[in-house]
């Protein structure tokens, strides 16, 4: 049977409120030849829940599993070990409030969660305050340079050459809606993370510089050099993060100049679930730009007893008071996976967090080493925390292949980043977490030393 | 000093070519306690009718028009620490900014605050 709610009488009613003879005349301005003219080609119209399972689980099958094969996948969606406590925790009765917090009498247990998250990302930031979360890193960096924007009245934005391409990407695609021009650059294969260049590029018009921290490369920029360059031409530092658990070790970006830190906050409990959904974070460093941030707000109030209490707040800035002046379309936040995110965070603890962080950049170290001895291959880093590139006189896109075919997930080339640049199609990106092993490292050198021989 | 009413609930202090703008007791009154106002920069030129400040409540936010053209000579600082003055005065200390008029012809077709007092009767 087909789950449809409406009746004939409903849809005869709608339609005729629209002013439509049918429902074909309705979606009249889609093209014919985008429409489906019969079932989907390998779909069966109906088939047994044991059916479907069985199919599943054959489907399943043909998927090189992270977690069954030397993994060194990163650049921007992380693979770390998630207690079995966080899936436990986040499906407890008590977080399974209003679906919207808008009603704070009955929404507590969702209004904490989303208080103790700021606080949370807030202090991982180094920052003041932090939103209650946005869809995921790349939107939340755009809609720090939006904020850029409000805040200089300038619309220049300059995009560090480390700065993810996929959120240069989008990016670049709103920005074709708004007044913002985005300026960006390649990086170029060196040790070092350009500091140089990107202040090079900062003008009068300059609403905000973004940078990341670690850059696409792996690499570990000057944060305060830059500040301090974006700040001394009346333009805003935003830092991008795209590996919290690098936080761990390396100082706050909120301490280091930055004005709006921004990232993607997945490697925190959220798993990489095929890619999404994903959890966007979003601080401030000054208080005084609270009223132009993006998003949710939760914040700390007591009720008519005097009690501790938690409600949504400032939300004059949303979408749903301020219509077309609001100062961003979002008017939600991700918060299941914020969830996560606080769960995971709460059960590591600051000493937890650093102590992973020790274990990540330790393995890496171990990891660069052992590359280093491949002959014919070359680390480009000088700094990194748990990702770094190495280069070799190879299509790296080909070898990340051949290497899968092999049982072995290396890393991401720089070809499949950048496509269209051919400078940098010997390079790789390698990233080890805890998850890896010594052994899951010693296959990786000796499969890229058969490769690369 | 002569002072004007609008229909958008704002009033005006003329004085020589300077004006001094605020919203309303009525105004202040029907948008519950004043959590936040933005007042326009010195040096922004304003048209009348057009949005020159922010007045937010709770649950509310209200742009204020310019009853006048001009240029901003001044916004209401202590507005900032203190928005709750558009409360407590809001026709005195919770004025909102000061401009210096560019054609005194728009005032004409604003109200006293008798035919102001008159148009809100109306209201209720």
């Amino acid at each position: 049977m087909r789950y449809l709610p409406h009746t004939d009488i409903d849809r005869a009613a709608m339609l005729d409120t629209i002013g439509a003879d049918s429902v074909d005349a309705l979606f009249s301005d889609v093209p014919s030849d985008l429409y489906l003219d019969g079932p989907v080609e390998g779909l069966p119209l109906h088939a047994s829940e044991m059916a479907v399972e069985r199919h599943m689980r054959r489907l399943s099958k043909k998927n090189l599993a992270a977690a069954d094969t030397p993994f060194f996948l990163g650049a921007g969606a992380y693979r770390h070990h998630v207690p079995a406590t966080v899936d436990h925790i986040i499906q407890r009765g008590e977080f399974l409030t209003a679906y919207t917090p808008y009603q704070p009498e009955i929404a507590q247990g969702t209004l904490q969660m989303l208080f103790e998250f700021q606080t949370q990302v807030a202090r991982l930031y180094g920052c003041a305050i932090a939103n209650a979360s946005m869809y995921d890193g790349s939107t939340a960096c755009w809609e720090a340079m939006v904020m850029a924007e409000r805040i200089t009245k300038r619309t220049r934005v300059v995009c560090a050459a480390g700065l993810h391409p996929h959120y240069v990407s989008v990016a670049t695609t709103l920005a074709r809606f708004t007044r913002a021009s985005v300026d960006t650059a390649v990086p170029v294969l060196e040790a070092g993370a350009g500091e140089d260049a990107i202040i090079d590029r900062i003008d009068e018009e300059t609403s905000c510089v973004v940078v990341q921290y670690p850059d696409i490369l792996g690499r570990i920029p000057d944060l305060q050099r830059i500040a301090d360059a974006a700040h001394d031409k009346g333009a805003l530092l935003i830092a991008v993060n795209t590996e919290p658990v690098a936080l761990g070790a390396l100082e706050a970006p909120g301490d280091l100049g930055a004005d709006i830190v921004v990232g993607e906050g997945q490697a925190i409990g959220v798993g990489l679930q095929f890619g999404g959904p994903y959890l966007g974070l979003f601080a401030i460093a000054n208080p005084r730009h609270v009223r132009q941030m993006p998003g949710r707000l939760c914040g700390e109030t007591i009720d008519a007893d005097g009690k501790r209490g938690f409600v949504l707040t400032l939300s004059t800035r949303e979408q749903h008071i301020r219509r077309e002046k609001a100062t961003s379309n979002i008017c939600t936040n991700s918060g299941l996976c914020a969830l996560a995110f606080s769960v995971h965070m709460t059960l590591l603890g600051d000493a937890g967090l650093s102590r992973l962080a020790a274990v990540n950049h330790a393995l890496a170290c171990k990891a660069a080493d052992r590359l280093g001895r491949v002959p014919g291959l070359k680390v480009l880093n000088d700094t990194f925390f748990n990702e770094f590139t190495v280069t070799f006189d190879r299509d790296a896109r080909q070898l990340v292949r051949d290497l899968a075919d092999k049982g072995i997930l290396a890393g991401i080339s720089l070809g499949r980043l950048f496509p269209d640049e051919a400078s940098l199609s010997g390079g790789l990106l390698v990233t080890v977490t805890e998850t890896s092993t010594e052994e899951d490292i010693e296959a990786l050198a000796n499969a890229l030393q058969e490769a690369l021989s | 000093m002569s002072r004007y009413f609008t229909e958008e609930h704002e009033w005006i202090d003329v004085e020589g070519d300077t004006a001094t703008i605020g919203i309303t007791d009525y105004a202040q009154e029907q948008l519950g306690d004043v959590v936040f106002v933005e007042v326009p920069d010195e040096g922004t030129e304003v048209a009348k009718g057009k949005e020159a400040a922010v007045v937010e409540s709770v649950k509310a936010a209200s742009d204020v028009y310019a009853p006048i053209g001009g240029t901003v000579t001044e916004g209401n600082s202590a507005l900032e620490d203190d928005p709750a003055l558009v409360n407590s005065s809001p026709e005195e200390d919770g004025w909102f900014f000061r401009l210096t008029i560019a054609d005194r012809s728009e005032l004409e077709g604003l109200m006293d605050e008798k035919a102001y007092k008159a148009f809100v009767d109306t209201l209720d």
